[in-house]
């Protein structure tokens, strides 16, 4: 276990463990954090993840920790490193099992006082519509054929086939569809779990949240993506579902393995990798992209989903029930991007594992309205709490290989939460502070109960004081979907 | 992978009953769960390397709360290689996840064998799933290893959920 005194103190909210505190790091330990946040993260094995992460071959620059770390497999949840594309390798475990787990607002023009008279309609007609819960199906029923064009085109699939608007896909991480993507890396089992899944959200922390916009602290990118105090705003959080857990579980099985055959030594199992010029580290990247198509698809039959739930409970009763996508992020994945290190432009691979993509200003990746601006980044709270909607900044793509904070962070277990907390009692006081709850279970719902996790604005607070992503609005729960 | 030979059974309540108590040759539990901040963690134990597996099995349909339901039951064969322990354990855990989400079963009476090192031969009873509380979605190898304690073995696994 690491304690404070391990760390040098490079800001108020940066901290770095140097490579002299365990023989076998190849690049130091960097987290983001305050004191108290440094001090909760030191509770659990995150920083141990981290170190584990920064022994891997090809790690350039620092392993980045974002405020809302907490312990995971392989690498820590809030973990970022980058692998030269020259010599490094590339790690299932470093990507997480559930590929591009992320989230996206839909913003509205619906007045909160508007919504009010029908939000118990609303909330219930998003329930019905986006099927959610542990091992849930979709609606869809898709042929070989047309997952094979799921996984190959993400977003553009749900385009062409009318669940999607151009909007949609210009405001998607990657435009929705990761280049390399290759179906034929895919086990039959993954597509057999993936072909009946798509458009449902699934259980654990996934959620449909419906929000007010609370508070606007940049006014020109709120104007931009179409936030405004008092506006309904809507977040959906999921990811590749059982597709993407058996891609994770296929590959880090096979590359046991590759870590073998190439003289990779790790110390831990979950970190087993290739290099990205092998046949087994290319393999997997072809395969881990195709799932990272399927969930911006799922994401975006879910959106389809919300938009005809919207219509069945407000037509007629609101001036426009229209659901605009602001931006949707991915927060497990891995990515081929160009860093400056050490004052040289090099190409790398982003593990990005519980994570947010927050590029700066001038990114030709982003659509016109942001590029200015920046990247749009979607903090969600913890159930009943506060989500952030956060800019990329210059300093982001300097201090964290373009990344930032995706969540509030776990603080305590999940069978210390059963134990702690009252499902039941937790609904009661959601429901008394005016949030409408659809939840699977009560069990599941004291899980996510807010005194499980982090304060999000601590967490926020970091990211914007160190400078890696700046504050555009603040959003405040009314109703939440999860399964 | 699997065989199966089917009959008929009517469920009344929680059936694959694991064995929670201390066997009767160790003094520790076939298996607990351990603190874990975001998945889950469970430590299992067994005499033999087959036992252990069973443990880990029934460990973690308890940790999932899989409740079945009336239904046909089936008795169904498995068999696996895999070229260490630990891999062993987790293709085993993984095809019994499998199961649990794509044919909706749950499962009991568990009847296993280890033969020439790392191939597992297992005999169980298939029954249709009625519930789950908590989706697993993958058995990790993140510091998995099989240790041998004074009373035979023992693993600590962690679940993505």
């Amino acid at each position: 276990m690491t304690n404070k005194q391990d760390f040098n103190r490079i800001s108020p909210v940066l901290w770095e463990l140097p490579t002299s505190f365990r023989q076998d790091m190849r690049v130091p330990v960097r987290i983001f954090a305050s004191e108290r946040l440094l001090e909760a993260t030191l509770g659990d094995r995150s920083v141990v993840q981290a170190v584990n992460a920064s022994t891997l071959p090809g790690v350039v620059g620092h392993v980045t920790v974002m405020p809302d770390v907490h312990q995971g497999y392989g690498f820590p949840i809030g973990g970022v490193a980058a692998t030269r594309l020259s010599d490094g390798v590339i790690s299932p475990g470093g990507i997480g099992y559930d590929i591009n787990c992320g989230v996206r607002m839909l913003a509205t023009s619906i007045r909160h006082e508007e919504i009010k008279p029908h939000l118990g309609d609303l909330a219930a007609a998003l329930n019905a519509h986006c099927p959610s819960g542990v091992g849930v199906k979709g609606k869809l029923r898709l042929s070989g054929k047309q997952l094979d064009a799921v996984l190959r085109k993400g977003s553009k699939w749900t385009l062409e086939q009318g669940y999607a608007t151009p909007e949609d896909v210009a405001r998607t991480e990657e435009n929705g569809s990761m280049q390399g993507a290759d179906p034929s890396f895919l086990s039959p089992r993954a597509k057999e779990r993936g072909r009946p899944q798509l458009g449902s959200l699934g259980a654990g922390n996934h959620f449909i949240e419906l929000e007010i916009v609370e508070e606007i602290y940049h006014a020109e990118a709120a104007e931009a993506m179409g936030l405004q105090v008092g506006n309904v705003v809507l977040q959906i959080h999921c990811g590749s579902r059982g597709l993407g857990h058996q891609v994770c579980s296929d590959y880090v099985r096979e590359l046991q393995g590759a870590v073998q055959r190439y003289g990779i030594q790790l110390p831990d199992r979950e970190l087993v990798c290739a290099p990205l010029d092998s046949p087994e580290g290319k393999r997997y990247f072809g395969a881990m992209a195709a799932a990272a198509n399927y969930a911006f698809a799922n994401r975006q039959v879910l959106t389809h989903h919300a938009r005809q739930a919207f219509e069945q409970a407000l037509a007629g009763k609101v001036r426009n029930w229209d659901l605009h996508l602001v931006y949707d992020v991915a927060h497990n994945i891995g990515k081929f991007e160009e860093h400056q290190i050490d004052d040289k432009r090099v190409k790398v691979c982003v593990h990005r594992k519980g994570a947010t993509r927050a590029f700066g200003p001038g990114f030709e990746g982003l659509p016109p309205e942001y590029r200015k601006l920046g990247q749009p980044v979607l903090v969600p709270g913890s159930m009943g709490t506060h989500s952030w909607v956060l800019l990329g900044t210059e300093q982001s793509m300097r201090q964290s290989f373009g990344s930032c904070a995706h969540g509030a962070g776990r603080v305590m277990s999940r069978s210390k939460a059963k134990r702690s907390i009252r499902g039941d009692k937790l609904f009661q006081e959601m429901q008394a502070e005016g949030i409408k709850v659809h939840a699977g279970s009560m069990p599941g719902l004291a899980e996510e109960a807010p005194q499980a996790y982090k304060d999000v604005d601590a967490v926020v607070q970091v990211v914007a004081e160190a400078g890696i992503a700046r504050k555009v609005a603040r959003v405040r729960p009314i109703a939440v979907i999860k399964g | 992978m699997f065989q199966t030979a089917r009959c008929t059974n009517q469920i009344v309540g929680p059936q694959y009953a694991p064995d929670i108590g201390y066997t009767a040759s160790m003094s520790m539990p076939p298996y607990e769960e351990i603190e874990h901040t975001a998945d889950l963690a469970l430590r299992v134990r067994g005499r033999d390397l087959a036992e252990l597996l069973r443990h880990a099995a029934e460990g973690m349909l308890d940790l999932s709360e899989a409740q079945p339901k009336p239904g046909e039951t089936r008795s169904v064969h498995l068999d696996l290689h895999a070229p260490d322990d630990e891999q062993l354990l987790v293709m085993w855990l993984e095809e019994l996840l499998y199961g649990m989400e794509m044919r909706e079963v749950t499962y009991r009476d568990f009847e296993i064998q280890v033969l020439n090192g790392n191939r597992l031969v297992a005999n169980m009873q298939e029954l249709p799933l009625g519930s789950l509380a908590m989706h697993i979605k993958a058995v990790t190898f993140h510091d998995l290893r099989i240790i041998p304690t004074q009373e035979g073995l023992e693993a600590t696994i962690v679940f993505d959920i």
